[in-house]
């Protein structure tokens, strides 16, 4: 073997053995944690194995509906704060980006510093910040949960910002832009028709990470005195902890599923175009 | 019926369109790009834009398209200022450098997009799609995707694109520059060759002289923002009428000489001055490489390098003050590297410019 053969790889892509250890690792951490919930969940009380639906049978029991109204109420203020929240993406931040991409290309680093600021600002000052803005907001709108989406909406933008900017950046979007004029588009008819279809990708992975924040989202709710998903489950967590365990899996399975829909769009998408 | 491809009948009686850019000033932050440009396109003329980068010629013709606003000036299409058009109103047709082709359309739909923003019907759409794409001979790839082609194609596609709503002008920006040498010689001569079949007024943005000179009628050298000299290329070779233009096009031996009563002396021998010949002093002349001669005597020199260019050689050497000469000859005219030869000039006359 030569010498050169021996130095040392810096930056080279792994072998297939080392791809697969590190994979292996990796689901092991990821998986392990999701495994211990499952157990926990389904578990027969007092054995240290089998499996048993028995702790759902409390949802359908009329005395105990109590227990479960809140997070039933959670689940539903969370999924509207879902929706207005990624119409909100969609509405402000996305128009934002196309405009700074084609006409105004001084303000995209502004933008994008402005998106990524919440990440390096802890959740919890956030949250107090926004307690005096929503204070002034409710005494306008009454303490309705999906008031909640403007706060959350601004933890979610670097999530947001991110897929649509790296979508962004793999097209050649003032071109098309300017071919699409040329060839006789106004703007409204050159984003509808030409840019849009091509920022798809980046708009899905962007929703579905907004909507997975938002069902995460615990520390702003909790902070507002607002009822979501989250507060719910950490609510349930001490009456019973079997059902708050299946509905934090649930949770996990819903954001996988909207995960393989988003997937499956795009590969029809590439597969359409391959074929 | 034929709709994009016209009978030799219908060509000669289509008039084109006349272009006029008057005095077009255009500015960036305080710099000029275009300083007053003055330019006319005869209905049906191909005239291409030259020049070195940064010289206005792609600002000239996006300011003609419309993706430019300009701070000056008029621009003319068949006598009607369209200075304050938006560009989606100009029916101008332009084919991009980059491949500028919609990825999430098929080729039929990219031909067709123009023909669907002018809200024409369906079944026409399709059959003028279909006959634009026959056009450049891509008939049969009406289904697939831009990434699917090779670049050619792809520029192929865009010219149907842009030749298919049937514009006044047709613009295009470096076309071919992304492409390899073969299929630039090959899409260039089709381009010609349909901009002669529809007799439409075109404007070519090169960077690559040859392109220029080998499918434009004429061709305006830009430089600093204006035009330094329009003209057909032979004009523009034979007679640049200024020192920046004999520089710029073909290759010019940059020599010491002196006027004396119009006429030039460089090394020893007189030459005409083309055009009005500076006052009495010291010029740099420029001498085409074809221009000199090897012969049996003149100006000795020794060789310093020589290179096969297919049906002609050009051979460099190195006078006795050190200045390095190109010389143009016959490919049977072997020179050794390090031979020694005597130089002529052939006594065609040179474009000179007054020392600084």
């Amino acid at each position: 073997m030569s010498r050169a053969s021996k130095a040392v790889r810096v930056g080279a892509t792994p072998s297939k053995a080392s791809s697969a250890v590190i994979l292996v690792v990796a689901g092991l951490a990821f998986l392990y944690p999701l495994y211990a919930l499952a157990r926990f969940a389904f578990q027969p009380v007092g054995q240290h194995s089998g499996f048993t639906l028995d702790h759902l049978k409390a949802l359908t029991d009329p005395i105990r509906a109590y227990q479960y109204d809140q997070l039933w109420t959670g689940i539903e203020n969370s999924l509207v704060i879902a929706v207005i929240t990624v119409a909100l993406m969609l509405v402000f931040l996305l128009p934002a980006m196309i405009l700074a991409e084609l006409r105004f290309r001084s303000v995209r680093r502004v933008i994008e510093f402005v998106c990524l600021l919440p990440i390096s600002i802890p959740t919890v000052v956030l949250a107090v910040g926004f307690v005096p803005v929503y204070q002034r907001v409710w005494d306008i709108t009454g303490a309705v949960p999906w008031v909640l989406s403007f706060g959350i909406g601004i933890i979610t933008l670097p999530y947001a910002f991110r897929p649509i900017a790296a979508n962004i950046a793999g097209i050649d979007m003032v071109t098309l832009n300017e071919a699409s004029r040329s060839l006789g588009a106004g703007w409204l008819q050159t984003v509808w028709h030409v840019i849009l279809p091509n920022l798809r990708r980046g708009m899905l992975s962007a929703g579905l990470l907004t909507v997975s924040v938002v069902l995460g989202e615990f520390t702003i709710a909790q902070f507002l005195q607002q009822n979501t998903f989250q507060t719910g489950l950490a609510l349930l967590e001490h009456a019973d902890p079997y059902v708050a365990s299946t509905f934090a899996l649930a949770a996990l399975l819903f954001v996988f599923l909207i995960l393989v829909v988003f997937g499956a769009l795009g590969a029809g998408r590439r597969s359409r175009k391959a074929s | 019926m034929s709709h994009v491809l016209e009978t030799p009948a219908e060509t000669a009686a289509q008039t084109g369109t006349a272009v006029q850019l008057v005095g077009v000033v255009k500015e960036y932050a305080g710099h000029r790009a275009l300083t007053g440009v003055d330019l006319a396109i005869a209905p049906g003329e191909f005239v291409a834009l030259l020049g070195p980068s940064g010289c206005g010629k792609t600002t000239a013709l996006r300011a003609l398209s419309g993706l430019e606003s300009i701070d000056g000036g008029s621009i003319l299409i068949d006598g009607v200022d369209i200075a304050n058009t938006p560009i989606n109103k100009r029916d101008i047709g332009m084919v991009f450098q980059s491949y500028s082709l919609f990825p999430h359309m098929t080729v039929q739909q990219n031909v067709e997009f123009g023909l669907r923003m002018r809200r024409v019907d369906a079944a026409s759409r399709k059959a003028r799609a279909k006959e634009a794409l026959e056009m450049v001979g891509l008939g049969h790839l009406s289904t697939r995707f831009a990434h699917q082609l090779s670049g050619g194609q792809q520029q192929r596609v865009a010219l149907a694109r842009a030749l298919v709503t049937r514009p006044r002008v047709l613009l295009l920006d470096e076309p071919l520059s992304a492409l390899d040498a073969k299929v630039r010689v090959a899409l260039r001569d089709e381009i010609r060759r349909h901009q002669q079949s529809l007799g439409i007024t075109t404007l070519f943005v090169a960077h690559d002289q040859e392109e220029a000179l080998a499918v434009a009628d004429r061709v305006a050298v830009m430089n600093s923002g204006d035009i330094e000299q329009i003209g057909t290329p032979e004009e523009l070779y034979l007679n640049p009428a200024t020192p920046f233009v004999a520089d710029f096009v073909g290759l010019s031996n940059k020599l010491d000489g002196t006027v004396v009563g119009g006429v030039v002396t460089v090394y020893g021998q007189p030459l005409n001055v083309l055009g009005d010949a500076p006052a009495a002093g010291a010029v740099t002349a420029y001498v085409r490489p074809e221009d000199i001669a090897v012969a049996e005597s003149g100006l000795p020199a020794t060789v310093v390098s020589t290179s096969f260019l297919g049906s002609l050689r050009r051979t460099f050497v190195r006078l006795a003050d050190e200045t390095v000469v190109a010389v143009q000859h016959e490919v049977g005219d072997r020179l050794e590297v390090g031979q020694s030869v005597a130089l002529r000039f052939k006594g065609r006359p040179v474009a000179v410019a007054p020392k600084a």
